[in-house]
């Protein structure tokens, strides 16, 4: 067997691709929160954060977002393929089942991965297609002066340049609460399969031993608390009313945070 | 029935080499023409197994268990045994063969066990180029601890799991060649008979014990490496499965018994607990370096102590008695195994046995512990007091361990001349299966050592001039349509069916244990001619109302494991009664064989050399026939016979 | 003490198994869980049925026969033992105590709790060794190997190829069984001429067997007789990676 076909037919293959492609989609995790903390900078620097996004080229930006697809994509496919497999593995079930240790997390992390990928549909058709039937999308709300270093920037014939606003976007989509409840279950959901994911990841790739497994775990633990509550923040300060769609508010903020 | 030993001439250490190049070989192409069988997939049997096949024979191996890995040399814990002298303590092949010789208590053929050391050596080599992970030191070269009997350190060791981490290198030559389709492997075979032809094995009759299906294997030459019969006393140290058939039924054939009385008592078992209990477990005899060994002075505290009424702590230190200190003042608590049983026996037979049986002494570590400290005894025995807690539920740190003598090991077996070739020619006995090595008592770490030394170094060689001798127009020319073939697996057939036929109301269990209960009783650590006497005749009986009243539940042609048990009882049945019958005509004391007829003044064993030196075998004559005894006389030019004294 | 069975009966591999209930009133504390079943056979042989049939063999937790699921954990409630190793007194009087055995496909039920566990021995078969002849060792302190080394060997070779992994994990998976076998033979120095050969063969035969995947969830190493640790199937990946990485380069095997 060549080995490009035992990586995706092998049960250790698979899960070496399941192990690599969620590296990818945990750091985009990562950056895509990092990201979205700027909201609580103020309008003008997530406004400008999502102007540089939207400004590479087009080929460029696509083939991020192919990038990240086929990941996700392979990410799902391989786990269904050994989610059969391992079916399959068991055509009868324990009269009486039990759990010696195995986390919460680790257990759930085919349903906790199913109801992800819901919310990722949703997200993206919300947010990036803004598609979402029965949501208000105020077309007015789309394009905003950029904003950087406090100065309006100007194009070459003085006229400012123009931005997706998406700081208003983000809070009017926030004050929808069943949004923000989804949201706050997601990022819950997404914090427990990257608790487990984490160190599993480590575990595939043959990166871990007995005194790094306890390292991992915890690391694992940690880095999926400083997920949720990285994205968590956003729709409770929203819900909250400490942002609000009004610039001035969040530039209070900032001052406040200062 | 004529004994040929077939030791070769020449000096004791030229022996095996003169022998080697004197025997016949086979030619590389034409071994594979040939089908060997080989029963039993432990040390000895996995061993010769893998080494056959690798030489390029066909292979066939059976073991009862669901897969070779699970013989039962698995089990043994301490370790192995070898003259490399690595600790440069002056070890050497000649100081191994003279421990084990004088172990054996000059009961053992002085050739086989030189060869045995001279092999020792290799061994290790083999195991450790298989990946067998023993102990080593921090230079990276193998440790070595020492073992009773000996006043070097030439044992090598896997933590507790020395004879698993052996078997599981032979298991892994064996996987091998299976891979390669070398060695053909039945699991949950169980072989039932031997078949012979123009008077040499040339097959078996098998069990599939999954199906029930009965088969035969037609072979050039088949080799039994089937274990020992420990399990005739019912409770013994050895797995459940292990029993007499293949070598009784080989005997029944023509292959003559030697020494069956001679047993192995270990001296540090746990309890008996009580009438439910199957299965007796061996703690460590390196317990004894630093436990010591007691029971109180007097009945009255040991009654007191047996139903809990008084907490061993409490009997003070006059009332106690060290009975090994006492008694062997130079070894102590260390005493070889034979003596410490017996002494354990002495001391509960005059009701001053503790346990709630009364069939128990204290081994102790009040004292150690208060020398060294709670943690440094941990460290030393750590996961020994661990599994003595899990079993009995007492604290070994808080209230002393509780011992008592086991059946461990048997050293007699099926005869066999140098080559390991039974009376019956082509048909080989391996291991603890055939008798060879230990004489009268093994010698800790032995038992290993022997079983890969004739697994790995003899049979490649005898087999091969055995195979050689006969010729290649022999090469596989039986066939199963052989009418020998149809004749014994009627016999076989024929015996299945009446075990189930007799539809009675006893278990089989029942009769083993009461076969079990006599033999301990009568055969076990003391034996005296009025005891053997009457335990014959109530075996006789026994035997009789086995065949009248066993309930075997379910059918022949499904898994049934009461049938299997069934099978290897009666096995037992008439086996026990050759035991007793060869420990009465053994009319001296040696090794774990104590007749109380024979002992000095002070209770010790009294070899008798001038009427007893040589190996006691026996020809089967038929059923209910007493058997016929034949003397093979026991030469010792090196290692010149001398009392054993441990005082 | 008294208590009552749920057992797993079924005839045979090509019959429905179903549990039944049976109810023993006098069982010591101090019996092992087979000494249980001993007494549960007896009573069932002198009522005129037919006894459970279980695997076991020694009875002092080394040779990896005895397999049972009890109330859903293989090898019972304790950690690091066996089913022949748990004790009477770890249960209570009045319990009821469901038995069943090991669930896998690779491990088809033969009769009532006794399984084919042969799919281990193929495994083995594939590269579970070191190829050397009887005879043609080198003298085995020829080579030294670091006590780390050779202890980390031992913890993994001291698997007694019981299938408790399989049956406690909820993949089926035999990840932990085939890691015990390659960490011990391919950390050892003896072991690593033929370490990538044999990696890939031995995950070839687990898989063909029929094994579900890892997802780490532990239980394997969780109900270990022996407490073999995660540790090894990380070192299984790692070394299927690089052996898989190199047989883009190279011929390994």
């Amino acid at each position: 067997m060549s080995a490009l076909s035992a990586i995706f037919t092998t049960t250790i293959g698979r899960k070496v691709i399941m192990a690599l492609t969620g590296i990818v989609l945990v750091l985009f995790v990562l950056g895509h929160m990092a990201g979205n903390l700027l909201i609580f900078v103020g309008p003008d620097a997530i406004n400008a954060y999502a102007y540089q996004l939207h400004s590479m080229p087009a080929a460029l930006l696509w083939a991020i977002r192919l990038f990240l697809l086929v990941c996700a994509g392979l990410h799902i496919w391989m786990a269904v393929l050994l989610t059969i497999a391992s079916r399959r593995a068991r055509p009868q079930s324990y009269q009486q089942e039990a759990t010696v240790q195995a986390s919460y997390a680790s257990r759930t992390m085919r349903m906790s991965g199913i109801i992800l990928l819901a919310f990722i549909v949703f997200h993206i058709a919300h947010y990036t297609a803004r598609i979402v039937p029965g949501m208000e999308y105020d077309q007015s709300l789309v394009e905003v002066p950029l904003v950087q270093g406090g100065e309006v920037v100007l194009k070459s014939s003085g006229v400012p340049v123009m931005t997706f606003d998406v700081h208003t976007m983000m809070v009017q989509g926030f004050q929808v609460w069943w949004v923000s409840l989804f949201y706050l279950i997601a990022v819950g959901l997404l914090c427990m399969h990257l608790s487990h994911g984490f160190s599993s990841m480590f575990q595939t790739l043959g990166l871990r031993n007995r005194i790094w497994e306890v390292r991992l775990n915890r690391a694992g633990l940690a880095y999926g608390w400083l997920i949720f509550l990285g994205f968590a923040s956003i729709p409770l300060a929203v819900m909250a009313g400490m942002i609000q769609a009004d610039p001035s508010s969040s530039i209070a903020l900032v001052e406040l945070l200062k | 029935m004529k004994l040929d030993s077939k030791i070769p001439a020449g000096p004791l250490s030229e022996k095996w080499s003169n022998h080697k190049f004197k025997m016949k070989l086979v030619n590389p192409s034409n071994r594979r023409k040939y089908h060997v069988i080989v029963v039993g997939s432990g040390l000895a049997g996995g061993a010769a197994a893998a080494s056959l096949g690798e030489m390029g024979y066909k292979v066939s191996c059976f073991c009862y268990q669901d897969s070779p890995r699970r013989a039962h040399s698995i089990a043994a814990q301490g370790g192995i045994n070898a003259a490399k002298n690595y600790q440069n303590d002056g070890d050497s092949v000649h100081r191994l063969f003279y421990d084990t010789v004088k172990g054996g208590d000059y009961r053992a053929r002085e050739a086989n066990v030189y060869r045995l050391a001279e092999v020792s050596s290799a061994i290790i080599d083999q195991c450790v180029a298989q990946g067998v992970p023993f102990a080593r030191e921090y230079g990276g070269l193998l440790a070595n601890r020492s073992f009773g009997g000996a006043q070097v350190a030439r044992t090598f060791y896997a933590r507790g799991q020395t004879g698993q981490q052996l078997l599981l290198g032979a298991y892994s030559a064996l996987s091998r060649q299976i891979g390669l389709g070398q060695v053909k492997m039945y699991n949950r075979h169980e072989m039932l008979d031997v078949v012979k032809v123009d008077g040499h094995a040339k097959g078996i009759i098998a069990r599939n014990l999954v199906t029930g299906q009965i088969e035969r294997h037609a072979g050039d030459c088949v080799v039994i490496a089937t274990g020992g019969y420990g399990n005739v006393f019912f409770l013994s140290t050895n797995a459940q499965g292990c029993n007499v058939t293949a070598a009784y039924r080989s005997y029944k054939r023509g292959a003559a018994f030697a020494n069956p009385c001679f047993t192995q008592i270990h001296p540090t078992c746990i309890p008996v607990h009580g009438d439910q209990q199957s299965k007796l477990t061996l703690m460590s005899e390196s317990l004894r370096n630093d436990g010591r060994i007691w029971v109180p002075n007097d009945t009255e505290t040991a009654k007191k102590l047996r139903t809990g009424s008084m907490n061993p702590n409490d009997v003070p230190e006059d009332a106690r008695d060290y009975f090994l200190e006492r008694k062997y003042p130079s070894f102590g608590n260390l005493a070889p195994r034979d003596i410490s049983s017996r002494a354990a026996k002495e001391a509960c037979d005059a009701g001053l046995g503790v346990a709630s049986t009364g069939l128990g002494v204290y081994l102790d570590f009040r004292d150690a512990i208060k020398r060294d400290g709670e943690q440094t005894i941990k460290e030393r025995y750590g996961n020994l007091f661990d599994m003595y807690q899990c079993i009995t539920g007492d604290n070994p740190y808080q209230v002393p361990m509780m011992i008592y003598p086991a059946v461990h090991y048997t050293m007699g077996g099926v005869w066999v001349d140098y080559n390991l070739e039974t009376t019956i020619p082509g048909l080989f006995a391996a291991g603890e299966a055939n008798f060879s090595d230990h004489g009268a008592n093994r010698l800790g770490a032995s038992a290993l050592m022997q079983g890969l030394a004739d697994g790995y170094f003899v049979l490649p060689y005898t087999i091969g001039n055995y195979l050689g001798e006969q010729g290649i127009a022999a090469a596989g020319k039986v066939t199963t349509d052989a009418p020998e073939f149809d004749a014994v697996e009627k016999d076989v057939r024929d015996r299945t069916e009446r075990l189930l036929a007799i539809k009675g109301k006893t278990s089989a269990r029942t009769f083993h244990k009461r076969l079990g209960d006599l033999i301990w009783e009568y055969c076990g650590m003391a034996r005296s001619k009025e005891g053997l006497e009457k335990a014959i005749a109530e075996i006789q009986a026994l035997r009789e109302e086995f065949w009248r009243d066993v309930r075997v539940p379910g059918e022949a042609d499904e898994l049934n494991p009461e049938l299997e048990r069934a099978g290897r009882v009666a096995d037992f049945l008439e086996f026990g009664e050759l035991m007793c019958r060869d420990a009465l005509m053994r009319d001296e004391s040696c090794g774990g064989h104590f007749r109380v007829e024979h002992q000095t003044e002070d209770g010790e064993a009294k070899r008798d050399d001038i009427n007893f030196s040589f190996v006691g075998v026996w020809e089967f004559k038929g059923e209910n026939v007493e058997p016929a005894l034949h003397r093979e006389a026991l030469d010792f030019e090196v290692a010149k016979p001398s009392v054993r004294s441990y005082k | 003490m008294k208590l009552t069975l749920k057992v797993w009966r079924q005839k045979n591999n090509q019959t429905l198994g179903r549990l039944e209930t049976y109810v023993l009133e006098e069982v010591s504390e101090d019996s092992s869980f087979l000494e249980m079943l001993d007494i549960l056979n007896e009573q069932l042989i002198a009522d005129g049925q037919t006894p459970v049939a279980f695997d076991h063999d020694c009875r002092e937790g080394i040779c990896g026969m005895c397999s049972l699921t009890i109330n859903g954990i293989p090898h019972g409630p304790d950690g690091g033992t066996t089913v022949c190793q748990l004790h009477m007194r770890r249960f209570n009087d009045g319990d009821t105590i469901t038995i069943e055995p090991w669930r896998a496909r690779p491990f088809p039920i033969i009769k009532d709790l006794v399984t084919d566990r042969s799919s281990f021995d193929h495994i083995m078969q594939a590269g579970g060794f070191i190829s050397v002849r009887t005879g043609s060792a080198i003298d085995a302190n020829e080579i030294p190997v670091p006590k780390p080394v050779a202890d980390y060997a031992m913890d993994a070779a001291a698997c007694i190829g019981c299938g408790a992994c399989v049956a406690a994990c909820k993949n089926a998976s035999a990840m932990l069984f085939t890691s015990a076998k390659v960490a011990q033979l391919n950390s050892l120095p003896q072991g690593k001429p033929e370490k990538d050969r044999r990696v890939l063969a031995m995950v070839n035969a687990m898989d063909e067997a029929g094994f579900g995947s890892c997802t780490n969830y532990g239980e394997c190493s969780a109900v270990c007789p022996k407490e073999i640790p995660l540790d090894m199937i990380a070192k299984l990946n790692r070394d299927y990676i690089v052996a898989q990485t190199k047989s883009i380069f190279t011929k390994v095997g």
